[in-house]
């Protein structure tokens, strides 16, 4: 007994400093957010004294709906553009030789240790009306002279998919590297054709690493603000943004917390999703 | 069978795409010219131009301090919460200090900025460097305790057993087995919090203050209002020393596998 309650002892002095930590810099602060966001702001930029809901309320004003329906399509076409993307490549580096996949996913690594802001300014770069890609466009007849390919929403879904691609094809590679080939062949010999197998026999295959690469894009596109903020332009803006305006702009912090609980809770319901879906899947085989 | 050839395709042309922007950005960064509009002859006037932009060292100097120092206080937390989720796996209190280890790991960076911003205005601490290092130990403790959580899992527990049946003490047994043992995770963990500290800028964006610029808000203003050609140059040397870098890793860890073998 009473070495049971010196284990419990040691134990808790070991949690100690993360737990205090974490509480102090992680909880405490999320907290403080939703208090913030039902607070009413003083002109000074600091937070006034009583309650209100008027942050609240002022979430629905057509501008932040747009803002919101925006951040929500950019997320989902780019999570669905890198997934199209990295599915064949993790089937590619699945089946390839040890050392040929050793190269590969070293050249997929690579570029990303260059600087996030130093990755998006080379698409400013790039992308400039003065730049390589719309010189191309314009000399092979694709897009007119006049027609933007920077400061809109287009843009802000292609460097994300350049940002976040790496983060979906290690997953979905891992999870390939797993699955077992002779299935697809299997598959064939029963008189499915390449496509059918693949679809409905390797996608259902690597099932957990498509979930963790699709979170590994989804959350952090929806939390966006630097890409937005340098390729996005007026037309690109996504919540992040709005949220930075009102921090750095017109120091509104209860506009601020209001809007980073409507991210917050647009967070969680993926991975809440997730969790519900996995829960649901195992509890029938671990009756069986 | 014939194997479809479509999955190379899709892998050389994403690799095309993962370089083509680096690669424009390290040829410019060598160009004579000031607009992007065309090449007008190699020149290292960039890198002269950048050796007389004192607020770029000043930046650095701050990136560095605050990394080292965020490392160094990231890892001893980070170490122990590993230690606790793995050694009391079973208890429900660590169950929850996973919960909460694992949290800043998913959460939009902009999300902890705002909440560390807001934590910091109602408690009314003056923002600078030392409110950096606080946001900054925060998110690298997570990572190191996920690193060294990972090396602690494929650990053979006899080992330490071991040691405290020979009548080692708790403290010796900690010094001279698991910390050895811990070392590669310890060294993954470390080089991940130093290289996640010097590349922030979301969260330092919003608990910085006036004064305390860092590497990569430097970087961010001189996008937003400064010279391309110049963040060109900065930025090729940026790259050249994390290859260096990336590079000296590879070679200590090829050698410490080797001497141990």
């Amino acid at each position: 007994m009473r070495k049971e309650a010196t284990r419990k002892i040691r134990e808790i002095l070991v949690s100690l400093p993360s737990l205090f930590w974490l509480s102090l810099f992680f909880i405490i602060p999320t907290l403080f957010v939703f208090a913030i966001a039902l607070k009413p702001g003083n002109p000074y930029g600091g937070i006034g004294s009583g309650w209100t809901l008027d942050n609240l309320r002022a979430l629905a004003s057509p501008n932040y709906l747009a803002v919101a329906w925006r951040t929500l399509w950019i997320s989902a076409l780019s999570t669905v553009l890198c997934i199209v993307l990295a599915v064949p490549i993790g089937y590619y580096l699945a089946r390839v030789s040890t050392r040929s996949k050793g190269f590969f996913l070293m050249l997929i690594i690579v570029p990303f240790w260059t600087n996030f802001l130093i990755r998006i300014f080379a698409w400013k770069v790039l992308l400039h009306p003065e730049g390589a890609v719309k010189k191309i466009l314009v000399l092979t007849g694709l897009t007119g002279s006049q027609t933007s390919l920077l400061y809109n929403s287009g843009a802000v879904v292609l460097v994300t998919v350049y940002t976040f691609l790496p983060f979906t094809i290690l997953p979905i590679f891992a999870a390939a590297e797993k699955f077992n080939f002779e299935l697809l062949e299997a598959a064939r010999d029963l008189g499915a054709r390449r496509l059918q197998a693949f679809a409905k026999v390797f996608i259902p295959g690597i099932r957990r690493g498509l979930t963790t690469a699709v979170l590994f894009v989804l959350i952090p596109a929806l939390g966006s603000y630097v890409i937005p903020d340098i390729v996005g332009g007026p037309g690109g803006e996504m919540v992040g943004n709005k949220i930075a305006q009102r921090v750095f702009v017109d120091r509104n912090l209860p506009q601020a917390g209001a809007l980073s609980v409507v991210l917050i809770l647009t967070v969680l319901a993926p991975l809440i999703g997730v969790l519900v879906g996995q829960r649901k899947r195992e509890r029938p085989e671990s009756i069986l | 069978m014939r194997r479809s050839r479509i999955p190379l395709f899709v892998t050389l042309a994403v690799l095309f795409f993962f370089y083509l922007p680096i690669l424009i950005l390290i040829v410019n960064s060598f160009n004579a010219s000031r607009f992007e509009t065309g090449w007008q002859g190699f020149s290292l006037i960039w890198y002269r131009r950048l050796l007389h932009e004192p607020e770029i060292w000043r930046a650095a100097k701050n990136s560095l301090l605050i990394a080292v120092s965020a490392t160094a206080v990231s890892l001893v937390i980070g170490t122990t919460a590993a230690v606790a989720i793995h050694r009391f796996a079973r208890s429900r209190l660590q169950r929850f200090h996973f919960g909460l280890v694992y949290a800043p790991l998913v959460v939009p960076e902009i999300l902890m900025g705002i909440s560390l911003l807001m934590l910091f205005v109602a408690a009314g601490v003056e923002l600078g460097l030392f409110t950096i290092f606080l946001a900054h130990v925060t998110f690298c403790l997570s990572f190191v305790a996920m690193t060294v959580l990972a090396r602690l899992q494929d650990f053979d527990e006899s080992v330490i057993e071991a040691a405290r049946d020979l009548g080692a003490s708790w403290w010796t047994t900690i010094r001279r087995v698991l910390l050895p043992m811990l070392l590669p995770g310890l060294i993954a963990g470390g080089l991940l919090a130093f290289t996640l500290s010097i590349d922030d800028f979301v969260i330092t964006f919003f608990v910085a203050g006036p004064g305390s610029t860092t590497l990569p808000i430097r970087v961010y203003s001189m996008i937003k209002f400064g010279s391309p050609p110049l963040i060109n140059a900065l930025s090729t040397i940026l790259l050249a020393l994390t290859f260096a870098a990336v590079a000296a890793s590879q070679r200590l860890s090829r050698k410490g596998t080797a001497d141990s073998k």
